[in-house]
Parts: structure tokens; C-alpha cells; sequence
């Protein structure tokens, strides 16, 4: 579904990745892993197309990503939420940008909502939620147009430690039930074990491919499992490699 | 509680006036008493309400008149480096001409009828709303154009589902500044050269010495502006509730 072939990027003189070389799988979940400013964000932005390589190529189904497209949600740090909207116009924001009609989705919307937890506050302002309820909409936001490829920022990572491991779990639950394929941004190993098939570990400065571990770990999959730790154990050797 | 201590306030203000014109012997001429304000107000009450919703008028269709073009002016700034770069400095000298030196020149241009005033009141105004809206719109948070971004979104939606909507509690304080000066612009006007308004009863009433008079308009300004500015205040609460 991806395809990164010889993927760098520059910004001015700081060469923030290098000879990037993955392909993502239809419905496949990998996370990307790494230090901080070791090029993870750079990397989803350019699957996006918010960015251009500075070399190489992005494929996203089989064609050259050259601006962001309707089949490819992102999901940022932050829920990214308009003050201004109820939940529901929030999650329906996408489809109204598309120009398609609000009313043909509005059922699926309730749905999305459903799904996580947030039945009955459709009409909602952001600013009457927590902030897990709100991460829970932008999940909907980017869930509304049925995209086949959905990248992640980070999350998660604005959160408390408990709504944290509350959203994984869900994000778990959510794409069991509607797979997806999913590029996941996270520097937490935890987060990284219980939800991908692959984790990529990335080396900072600039931002190389170090290892890709497999998980090959039945699902539903628990934080605190025996069999996470030992994959924990090696990613956690792994970023410590990558520091020195 | 709310109303309770603004209203104190005010008491003691008015009883510390009356107050001082007992206790020194002022001359009414000089400062006149509350009552006295009072009772030149009840002497020509009709008259005096005319003049103010004359005043009112010239404050609000210049208001109306600054958001107008102040606002898309804003989205034109903001829109474009190459405007922005050659309007924004001729804006902010605009702003910086003491409006009570162009208030002759624009008796002369529009007569001494309403038009002369609503332009001194676009005059005064416009600068807030423009500076207010075109700020706003720029500080819209980076994760939010990324979003927008991030859905192919055309510029036209950026801006209207996106960086206007999001200025508008900071287009409000722009707002707030321009209703209390509107009612200045106003004044002014109707001071250089008018035949109606509170500004020209107050410049009458200091040709014939008559303090009450003027005391009474300017109290009948000060409950205009006031109230102006609370019912734009009251706007805000129920338009943007999460602000």
C-alpha cells in the first residue's frame, strides 16, 4: 500500500532522513520508533505529502504522492479540533472540505462516535471535554472518510499516562474492527508492542532505518502481557544502540 | 454581585460631585451639580434624545460601515504579502494623523450633514478591526493549517472555516476598541462642523456658558458608549461561547 524508495529529506543543510527504504503492506500496522528529531514526523509527513522528498519517491497505492490525498488521514499530537464546532461538525469537517454532503455521512459519524465511547456528545463543544474525548474525536475525524491509509503523529503522547493506555487499547479495539492500514508514530515502546506488526527503529541524524522488528503476537494483544516484554526488551536495547 | 459594586461605584462618584459643589460654593456655570444636570436634562428631554439617537446613528452606521471594509480589507492582507507590504504601512500612518486634524478637511470634502460624521467614524474605527482581524487570523495554530493541509483544503475554506472563524474572539477585542471611539469619531465630527448631535450641543452650550447642558449631553454620551460597549460584550457571549 506504502512504498519508500530511496527516501531523504533535507531542511536547508540539516538532513533530517536517509535512504529510506519500507514498504507498508495492505492493511498492516507499523510503527515507527526512534528519538526525538530522529526524522519520524518528517517520515509521515512525507507519506502525507505535506512535504516532498528532497530525493527518492513515495508511493501510496501504487502512485507518486505529490500533494495530500483524500484516501490518507492524518492524525496529529494534537486533537486539532475546531473551537467553534460541535463534535459531530468536527468529525464531519473532512467531508465537508471534500464537498461531499454532510448528510449522507451523518450516520456514519454517529457510528464512529459510538464506537468510541462518545454516544450522546454529538452536539458537544471541544472545550466541555477531556482531553482523552477529544484525541477520541480527532480519531473519528480521520476515521470519517473511510481512508485506506491512516498516519499517526504521536497521538497519544499529549495524554496522561491512564487516558494513554485507554486510547492504545481503543485504537486497538477500532482497528480490529475496521482495518486499516496504519503508520503509527510513537516513541513509546509500550505502544509501539501492543498495537504494530512491525516496528521500524530509526536512527537519529540523520533519521536511517536501523532495525524492523516483527511482532508476530495474536490479537487482542494486553499491556503488561509476558510476551510484550520480551519484544519490549529488545526495542529497548535497540534505542539504546542508536543513542551512542 | 455584579451589578451591585458598579453601581456603588458610581454613587459614590456622584455623591462625592454634589458633595464638592456644596461644600466649595462652585458656581454652576463652573461645575454644576448632579442636580442640576438632571434638571437641565428634564427641561429639554426630547431634544436632548434626539440629539443623542443622531449621535447614536452616526456611531453605528460608521461602525457597521468599518467592520465592513475592515475585515475584508484584513482578509486582503492577510491573503497577500504583496498588499500586506504595500498597504499595511499607509494604514498605520492613517492611524497615526490625529483624527481631530482630518475632521476639517473631511467637513469640507462631505458637508455638515450625517456623511462627514460616519466617515470620522470609519476614520477612527477601522484601524483596530483591520490590525485585530488580520493578527487573529494569522495566529491560528500551526497544527490546525496543517489539518487543513493535511484534507487538501482550498484556500478559500483555510480562510473561512478556518482562520476567520478562528480570529473572531481576538476580531472582538478589535471590535470593543472601535465602539467606545466611534462614538468619539462622532463627537468630533459634529464639533468641527454640524447643526445636530451631542457633539454640537456640547459646543453650543460652551458659547452661551450653559455647563448643565453640555454636563447633561456628555452623561447621555458616556450611558451610549457604555451601553455600546456592553451589548458588543453581550454579542460575544452568545455568539462564541468557547472563547
Amino acid at each position: 500500500m506504502i512504498s519508500l524508495h530511496g527516501v531523504s529529506h533535507t531542511f536547508g543543510n540539516v538532513e533530517a532522513l536517509a535512504g529510506i527504504d519500507l514498504e507498508v503492506g495492505e492493511h498492516e500496522f507499523v510503527a515507527v520508533i526512534g528519538r526525538s528529531g530522529c526524522g519520524k514526523s518528517t517520515l509521515l509527513r512525507l507519506i502525507a505529502g505535506l512535504l516532498t522528498p528532497s530525493e527518492g519517491q513515495v508511493l501510496v497505492a501504487g502512485d507518486r504522492v505529490a500533494k495530500p490525498r483524500r484516501d490518507v488521514s492524518f492524525m496529529f499530537q494534537q486533537p486539532a479540533l475546531l473551537p467553534w464546532r460541535s463534535v459531530l461538525s468536527n468529525v464531519l469537517l473532512p467531508i465537508e472540505i471534500f464537498g461531499f454532503t454532510r448528510r449522507e455521512y451523518r450516520d456514519r459519524a454517529h457510528e464512529l462516535l459510538d464506537l468510541v465511547g462518545l454516544g450522546g456528545f454529538e452536539k458537544r463543544l471541544p472545550h466541555e471535554l477531556s482531553g482523552g474525548m477529544r484525541q477520541r474525536v480527532s480519531l473519528c475525524r480521520s476515521l470519517i472518510q473511510s481512508p485506506r491509509v491512516m498516519l499517526m503523529d504521536e497521538p497519544f503522547s499529549a495524554l496522561d499516562a491512564i487516558t494513554r493506555t485507554e486510547l492504545s487499547e481503543e485504537l486497538q479495539r477500532v482497528q480490529l474492527e475496521l482495518p486499516r492500514t496504519v503508520v503509527f508514530v510513537t516513541h513509546s515502546i509500550d505502544e509501539a508492542v501492543l498495537l504494530a506488526d512491525r516496528i521500524v527503529v530509526l536512527s537519529p541524524r540523520p533519521g536511517r532505518i536501523h532495525k524492523i522488528v516483527d511482532v508476530d503476537l495474536p490479537r487482542p494483544r494486553a499491556l503488561g502481557q509476558v510476551e510484550l516484554d520480551q519484544v519490549s526488551r529488545e526495542l529497548r536495547g535497540l534505542l539504546a544502540e542508536v543513542t551512542a | 454581585m455584579k451589578v451591585v459594586l458598579p453601581v456603588l461605584g458610581l454613587l459614590a462618584i456622584i455623591g462625592a460631585w454634589w458633595l464638592a459643589t456644596i461644600v466649595f460654593g462652585i458656581e454652576p456655570f463652573l461645575v454644576p451639580s448632579p442636580a442640576d444636570v438632571v434638571g437641565e436634562f428634564l427641561e429639554v428631554p426630547g431634544y436632548l434624545l434626539e440629539q443623542a439617537l443622531i449621535t447614536l446613528w452616526e456611531a453605528v452606521s460608521g461602525f457597521g460601515l468599518a467592520i465592513v471594509i475592515g475585515v475584508p480589507l484584513a482578509l486582503l492582507i492577510v491573503g497577500s504579502t504583496v498588499l500586506e507590504r504595500m498597504f499595511y504601512p499607509l494604514l498605520v500612518a492613517l492611524n497615526a494623523v490625529p483624527k481631530v486634524a482630518i475632521a476639517p478637511i473631511v467637513v469640507v470634502w462631505f458637508g455638515f450633514g450625517i456623511s462627514s460624521k460616519v466617515l470620522m467614524v470609519v476614520l477612527v474605527c477601522i484601524f483596530p478591526i483591520v490590525i485585530s482581524t488580520a493578527s487573529g487570523m494569522k495566529s491560528t495554530p500551526g497544527e490546525l493549517v496543517e489539518l487543513f493541509r493535511s484534507l487538501d483544503a482550498a484556500r478559500h475554506h483555510e480562510f473561512f472555516k478556518l482562520r476567520l472563524p478562528y480570529a473572531l474572539p481576538q476580531v472582538f477585542v478589535g471590535l470593543k476598541v472601535s465602539i467606545t471611539l466611534a462614538v468619539i469619531g462622532a463627537v468630533i465630527g459634529e464639533f468641527v462642523g454640524a447643526s445636530a448631535g451631542l457633539g454640537f450641543v456640547i459646543s453650543q452650550s460652551g458659547g452661551n456658558a450653559n455647563t448643565s447642558l453640555a454636563f447633561a449631553a456628555m452623561t447621555l454620551l458616556a450611558i451610549m458608549s457604555v451601553a455600546l460597549f456592553y451589548g458588543l460584550s453581550f454579542a460575544e457571549r452568545k455568539l462564541l461561547p468557547y472563547a
